[in-house]
């Protein structure tokens, strides 16, 4: 088995009749990571998700598990676990049996396959719903069904199909709690997808932004958020606001934005090519944005129009005409926040190193 | 909440309706039932004396007994002609996009709008055409045509209700194509197939408009043959054999529940 990537994409290619799903994409899921595919719909998450099942196979490239190719292998071969959104779970067969399943498929003893349903059962924390039907079940419970059933094969690659979407909030926090927990302990490889950049963030090792069928950029939840390398990136993923400047200077590692009456250092790359005097976009996260009184030399101006309470921090909404959404977030520490009520003129201060610049 | 005395009366009220509704709905089975059960040759209510002679003249009766047996051959292959048809049409329906599709649905549905008796009567000078009246081939044919719509639909809502994902699901846990129809999609479509035949069966023995047209002397159904004998007799032999046809279909419909599931077999969905 031995190796380090679990799952290997080598430039593939989808097509559904002229529109490419994927289109040359290239991609290592490394052994015992959650690696999660992140983007909106229609972005060719899903597509790449069933080229693992084998559910159809790829126009071009080749697709590898634990080194085998499988372009050509049926996907009662491959060895996978399959999470789907409505759990798919048989309706006709009572919990043990779903769970059972893989492995009558497999021919295994029947002491073999109590004993293992009996383990998985406790993983998931269910036991004594054996003999109960799916839909007496509740959501939560059949997730952990679905899940129990996937894992009891143990399967080479996990693949996950936006399990918590039909979750209610409180019980969705718990469970993607719990999954991490039970992919950590068992250490099975995972391709998670999900449009939820939230959930994203919370569970993965890696996150793949996706669109139009490319991979835009793969890294930790850390370096997507702190450091995206395009536009789409940084609006896809955790909120962003974005400030109209102009380009005053570039190195080969710095560049120097003036927005208002401040200059913020942003890191080169993103604006590379660019020269001085040139419009570009600010990119800010809603933490890094501070209020001034109105009047004082700052980037930006506006007006209060709406705070959103949220426990520990405050969101505040701020109407300004200068900037290209015509609308900032500000998120605030409660104590801070509450300072500014609505119809206040502020002033908008940058406090930051991390900000980075787009070409308009 | 204490409820006034309006309220109860028109709790009152609300059940007296439904039980004059029920009465109203059994009532015709409740005077041919007690009519069959009377030694009168005239079908009389209440019934003076008691006897069972309506009953052994009906199984008597030399074309009840014939038309028994027509209807016994005719029923069973057209529901499953239909069933076949249906079901291969409800696929296509179900799993691919092409044109006129609405106008094929249109097309197989419309025997339930197009009068019995046209398609009776179409058969008939179809049958004259190609020399096949008085032959069990253009009575059935003729049925399959009747009931299809129903079967279709049966086998449609079936179909509509089974999530491809769930064969999916049963290839990820390493089953091969065989073993998937076997464990999860037929258990799962079953009930609809039978239903719809069961439905099928039903229509078709009931049958009586179009299959006055097509069946000759030889061919014909029991509903034709009692049509013929009360055009001829008024004795309570008729009650006698609807007696035995309720109760025969009650069997019929305890078995199916008993094996299947009634709730299932008539696609009803049931949730706990």
């Amino acid at each position: 088995m031995g190796g380090a990537v679990a799952v290997h994409f080598d430039r593939v290619t989808k097509r559904f009749g002229s529109v490419a799903a994927i289109s040359d994409l290239s991609l290592e899921v490394r052994r015992g990571e959650l690696l999660t595919l992140l983007g909106p719909s229609g972005c060719g998450k899903t597509t790449l998700l069933n080229l693992v099942a084998g559910f159809f196979s790829p126009d071009g490239g080749s697709i590898s598990i634990d080194g085998r190719l499988v372009n050509d292998v049926p996907t009662y071969r491959r060895e996978i676990g399959l999470v789907f959104q409505s759990y798919a779970l048989f309706p006709h067969m009572t919990v043990a049996a779903n769970i059972a399943y893989g492995l009558r498929m497999r021919d295994l003893p029947k002491r073999d396959i109590t004993r293992r349903v009996g383990n998985v059962l406790s993983l998931v924390k269910l036991q004594g719903l054996e003999d109960r039907r799916p839909r007496q079940l509740s959501g939560g419970q059949q997730q952990r069904i679905a899940l129990a059933r996937a894992l009891v094969i143990n399967p080479k690659v996990l693949l996950l199909d936006e399990p918590f979407s039909a979750l209610d909030k409180n019980l969705r926090a718990s469970m993607q709690i719990e999954l991490r927990e039970i992919q950590r302990n068992l250490g099975v490889t995972t391709i998670f997808v999900t449009h939820d950049q939230s959930e994203a963030l919370s569970l993965s090792d890696r996150i793949a932004i996706m669109s139009e069928g490319h991979i835009r950029q793969i890294g930790t939840p850390e370096e997507i958020y702190t450091n995206p390398r395009e536009r789409f990136v940084a609006s896809f993923v955790g909120d962003v606001n974005v400030l109209r400047g102009k380009l005053m200077g570039i190195d080969d590692t710095r560049a120097i934005v003036e927005v208002g009456a401040a200059r913020i250092t942003v890191p080169s790359e993103s604006v590379r090519g660019l020269k001085a005097s040139m419009p570009v976009d600010l990119f800010v996260r809603p933490e890094q944005l501070q209020l001034t009184e109105a009047g004082k030399p700052c980037a930006s101006a506006g007006t209060v129009v709406a705070a959103v309470y949220q426990g520990a921090h405050i969101d505040l909404h701020i109407e300004c005409a200068d900037c290209p959404h015509g609308r900032l977030l500000a998120r605030l520490s409660a104590s801070e926040g509450t300072k500014w009520s609505i119809g206040t003129q502020v002033g908008i201060s940058i406090s930051t190193d991390e900000a980075i610049a787009f070409a308009t | 909440m204490p409820r006034s005395r309006f309220q109860r009366l028109l709790g009152v009220l609300g059940i007296l309706a439904v039980l004059a509704i029920l009465g109203f709905l059994l009532l015709p089975l409740f005077v041919v039932a007690t009519a069959a059960f009377s030694s009168s040759a005239l079908p009389s209510f209440p019934p003076k004396n008691l006897s069972l002679r309506w009953f052994v003249n009906a199984i008597g009766y030399p074309d009840f007994r014939a038309g028994f047996w027509n209807s016994l051959i005719v029923t069973p292959w057209s529901a499953s002609i239909a069933l076949v048809i249906g079901a291969t049409f409800a696929l296509a329906i179900e799993h691919y996009e092409f044109r006129f599709k609405s106008m094929l649905e249109g097309v197989l549905l419309s025997p339930l709008f197009v009068p019995h008796f046209t398609i009776g009567l179409g058969f008939l000078v179809l049958a004259v055409q190609i020399s096949l009246v008085n032959t069990y081939a253009v009575v059935i044919a003729c049925h399959v045509i009747l009931v299809l719509p129903f079967v279709l639909r049966s086998v449609y809502i079936s179909l509509r209700n089974f999530d491809p994902r769930l064969e999916l699901a049963a290839a990820s846990l390493g089953a091969p194509p065989r073993r998937v129809l076997v464990t999860v999609t037929l258990p799962l479509l079953l009930p609809g197939l039978v239903s719809g035949w069961l439905f099928g069966v039903l229509l078709s023995f009931n049958e009586f408009t179009a299959s006055l047209f097509v069946t000759g002397q030889r061919t014909q159904t029991l509903p034709v043959a009692m049509y013929n004998y009360v055009r001829d007799y008024s004795d309570p032999s008729m009650a006698a054999l609807a007696v035995m046809y309720i109760v025969a279909v009650a069997v019929l419909l305890t078995i199916a529940n008993t094996f299947l599931g009634l709730g299932k077999v008539l696609n009803v969905e049931r949730r706990t």
